[in-house]
């Protein structure tokens, strides 16, 4: 079983885990994903991979604890084994010399833009990077993003930075300031969503990086499907970057829901076993 | 597959038939006698109660009556039933042991062409197999129930406390890999680890098995079977690598690079189909591949104490007329189900799925609505399904499968509620190794293409059998498969370097 090297809290409810996965670490590349499952009964779920280290042979995911599933991976220490970390998964992000690149992620997102900002800056693309955080104190990663990045701004809805605005906002701000080739958001459904109708008028290309229930993740069960242009995709095998002016929205937000009372069932179910 | 057995195979049979005990056994029950038994049933459990759990819906033969019904086999000397098994197992020979009350023998027989006899007993459509070509059918009406002796050697076998190793080969020092812990996986890992090769065994998701694990459900094959069969492999010295994707987590050429000499690549028909109407994504609607999955694999009908759920479902309608579909149907129903409908297009008699899985769920309580197509999905305020829409047809001229063609009615549209839908109508192969292996030929419909003598693929040491193969076809077939490529791919590996470019 893979072992975790460590697990860390960055943020309140947000946490880090880096596991030795030496298969996973020569293998992956930007917006790629590993399915979890933090224990013999648990559910599997997909996080998107943050970082890795092929010399020492670990992936790094950060995940938000909201469910039964995040809220047991939160609890799990370095030296622990975790049952399943299987992947890379997914198609990796396209990644070309575009220009200006805009990449703006939210909450898990923060991390996980971070391969993202890292292979487009290699790529030789200006990369503008731009963070949502409820409030200043949720903000991290920023040195390692602030180190990569040509630009690097924070929308916080608290002030901290200078402003309380919501992402989108800040996002027309850069568009109207500047041209910008190519946008990449990644985070909550919200976020996604929200910046991909605030670029849709400017028409350019907004790939998002879409978070539907999986089972498997390899593409033999279909429970992560999303319309696209109007075809159903599979999210684990044809994605899970796709063009956000294409993506059913609506759809995706129902099919996100599909267990909403069931997942806090399991969580109080959960709680009442382990913290009567 | 060809009906006509090798003459190798003609003489091994032959052997046995001349033995001794053999010709006693005949000598004491004359074939006259042996007619006048009728089959023994299979005991099952009640419909009104099995349709509430997941325990196992048939209980099997008790040893008196596997005896009974192996002295119903006429010890032919043409057997049919030899034929008609994909891997040929020199079934005479396992029933008259069984009829002499030498059951380890009898299992020992067994798997000298098939690893999972536990499995094939339970799941594998003898009806159109073996018992098809049995003799007895053909004289009497009634064939002798192969598949219910096959399954009472096999779990007496496992029930004495585990599965007498067979007689290995010294290690070769060669390495073999197995991408797919499915049926034809397991079974080139047996034969190979036999022949005295390392095996390793590459399964992308967490429990061995594939779709008998996944998609077979508890109550037609308990996973106790499925565990005690993967263990028998790993005491045979075979490795398994769990959570491991090839074609993601390493590739068919990475594996070749490290050392792995031949790789067998088993990884089924991993991608559901759906029929692109309209309302298809809503909230409860799943491929059957899903529903299962849920269940199975990951035990929702525990929920909450497993974390995966599921929807149960008051009105369930299931798409489709083979044996996944009956296990989706049955399986709704088990998870409290009010209304558990099965929607074919065609009617009864062109229904591919095994008789008795349709004969248990209609005991189950089950609806049938033959030559009815389901056209949209409706959705509520929610993106929920809240009911569906279908289309009468009618049987036409037969199609290419030789079954009648269903035409629609014009006009005969309605609508009736349901709030789960599984859709059940068939796999296509899945892509992920096909994708991402540079020179291996792959068909129109993705399936990969092999030398049907070999099953050697167009990549040199390169393997493959089963629904990668054959797009979606049975267990049985796919074990078929494997034990032809397990015999290649063990020549290739002995002819070791020196044959190295050949298959």
């Amino acid at each position: 079983m893979p072992r975790i090297v460590r697990r860390e809290r960055l943020v309140p409810n947000i946490h880090l885990l880096e596991v030795e996965a030496p298969e996973i670490a020569s293998k992956c590349r930007a917006g790629q994903f590993v399915i979890v499952m933090p224990d013999a009964r648990g559910e599997r779920i997909p996080l998107t991979i943050a970082d890795w280290d092929r010399d020492r042979g670990t992936v790094v995911c950060v995940f938000m604890a909201v469910g039964t599933t995040t809220r047991k991976l939160a609890l799990l220490r370095g030296g622990d084994d975790i049952p399943i970390f299987a992947g890379p998964l997914g198609l990796p992000s396209e990644i070309r010399p575009f220009g200006t690149v805009l990449c703006a992620g939210g909450c898990f997102g923060i991390a996980a833009i971070h391969p993202l900002v890292r292979a487009l800056k290699e790529a030789g693309n200006r990369v503008l990077v731009l963070v949502d955080v409820k409030a200043g104190y949720l903000l991290y990663w920023e040195d390692k993003l602030r180190a990569l990045a040509d630009e690097f701004i924070v929308s916080s809805r608290d002030g901290t930075y200078h402003s309380t605005d919501y992402v989108p906002r800040r996002v027309r701000e850069v568009l109207e300031r500047e041209r910008v080739d190519r946008i990449h958001a990644v985070g909550c459904t919200y976020l996604m969503s929200s910046v991909a109708e605030a670029t849709r008028p400017s028409g350019v290309r907004t790939m998002v990086s879409l978070n539907p229930i999986m089972v498997d993740g390899t593409g033999m069960c279909g429970a992560c499907r999303v319309t696209v242009d109007g075809k159903t995709k599979f999210a684990c095998v044809d994605g899970p970057d796709f063009d956000g002016h294409l993506v059913d929205w609506n759809e995706l937000y129902a099919r996100r829901k599909s267990y909403f009372d069931d997942e806090i069932r399991s969580l109080c179910a959960w709680e009442e076993e382990n913290f009567p | 597959m060809s009906d006509e057995l090798t003459p190798s195979l003609k003489a091994e049979l032959l052997a046995e038939f001349e033995k001794d005990w053999r010709k006693e056994l005949r000598r004491t029950v004359p074939a006259k006698e042996r007619m006048k038994t009728s089959r023994r049933p299979m005991p099952e459990r009640p419909p009104d109660v099995r349709n509430k759990d997941f325990d196992e819906v048939n209980l099997g033969l008790g040893p008196e009556e596997a005896v009974e019904e192996a002295r119903r086999c006429l010890d032919c000397a043409k057997p049919g039933c030899v034929a008609g098994c994909p891997v040929r197992i020199d079934i005479p020979s396992f029933i008259k042991l069984i009829e002499k009350g030498d059951f380890a023998a009898s299992a020992a027989k067994i798997r000298e062409a098939n690893s999972l006899p536990a499995v094939c007993g339970r799941v594998c459509p003898q009806e159109t197999q073996c018992e098809e070509t049995c003799n007895l059918r053909k004289a009497s009406g009634v064939p002798v129930a192969i598949g219910n002796l096959e399954r009472f050697v096999s779990d007496f076998e496992r029930r004495k406390g585990g599965i007498d190793l067979p007689e290995m080969a010294p290690p070769s020092g060669r390495k073999a890999a197995v991408v797919g812990a499915g049926p034809a996986g397991l079974t080139v890992a047996g034969e190979l680890a036999k022949h005295g090769h390392r095996v390793t065994v590459f399964e992308a998701l967490h429990e061995a098995g594939g779709v008998l694990i996944y998609g077979i459900p508890e109550f037609r094959l308990p996973k106790s079977i499925l565990q005690a069969e993967v263990a028998y492999l790993e005491s045979l010295g075979v490795e398994f690598r769990m959570n491991f994707i090839v074609g993601k987590t390493a590739t068919v050429d990475d594996l070749r690079h490290e050392g792995y000499e031949v790789v067998f690549i088993g990884t089924g028909a991993g991608l559901p189909n759906f029929m692109k109407i309209p309302g298809e994504n809503l909230v409860g609607v799943y491929s059957a591949n899903e529903y299962l999955t849920r269940v199975n694999l990951m035990r929702a009908y525990d929920f909450p104490r497993y974390d995966t759920p599921v929807f149960p479902g008051r009105q369930a309608a299931v798409i489709g007329g083979g044996n996944v579909a009956m296990d989706s149907v049955r399986t709704a129903k088990r998870l409290g189900a009010e209304k558990a409908v099965i929607i074919y297009r065609r009617s009864r008699t062109e229904m591919p799925a095994r008789v008795e899985e349709v004969h248990h769920a209609e005991q189950e309580g089950v609806e049938f609505h033959f030559l009815t197509v389901p056209t949209r999905y409706i959705g509520d305020d929610h993106g929920r399904v809240r009911a569906m829409e279908c289309l009468r047809m009618e049987l036409g001229e037969p199609d290419d499968s030789g079954r009648r063609r269903p035409v629609p009615v014009p006009g005969s549209e309605f609508i009736t509620e349901v709030d789960l839908v599984v859709v059940a109508i068939g796999q296509s192969p899945n892509p992920l190794i096909p994708q991402t292996t540079p020179g291996l030929s792959v068909g129109k419909w993705g399936t990969i293409e092999v030398d049907w003598e070999t099953m050697a693929t167009s990549l040199p040491g390169v393997f493959s059998g089963g629904d990668i193969v054959r797009g979606g076809a049975t267990v049985i077939l796919a074990m078929g498969d494997a034990r032809v490529a397990a015999t290649a791919m063990d020549r290739r590996l002995k002819a070791g370097s020196a044959g190295r470019d050949q298959t």
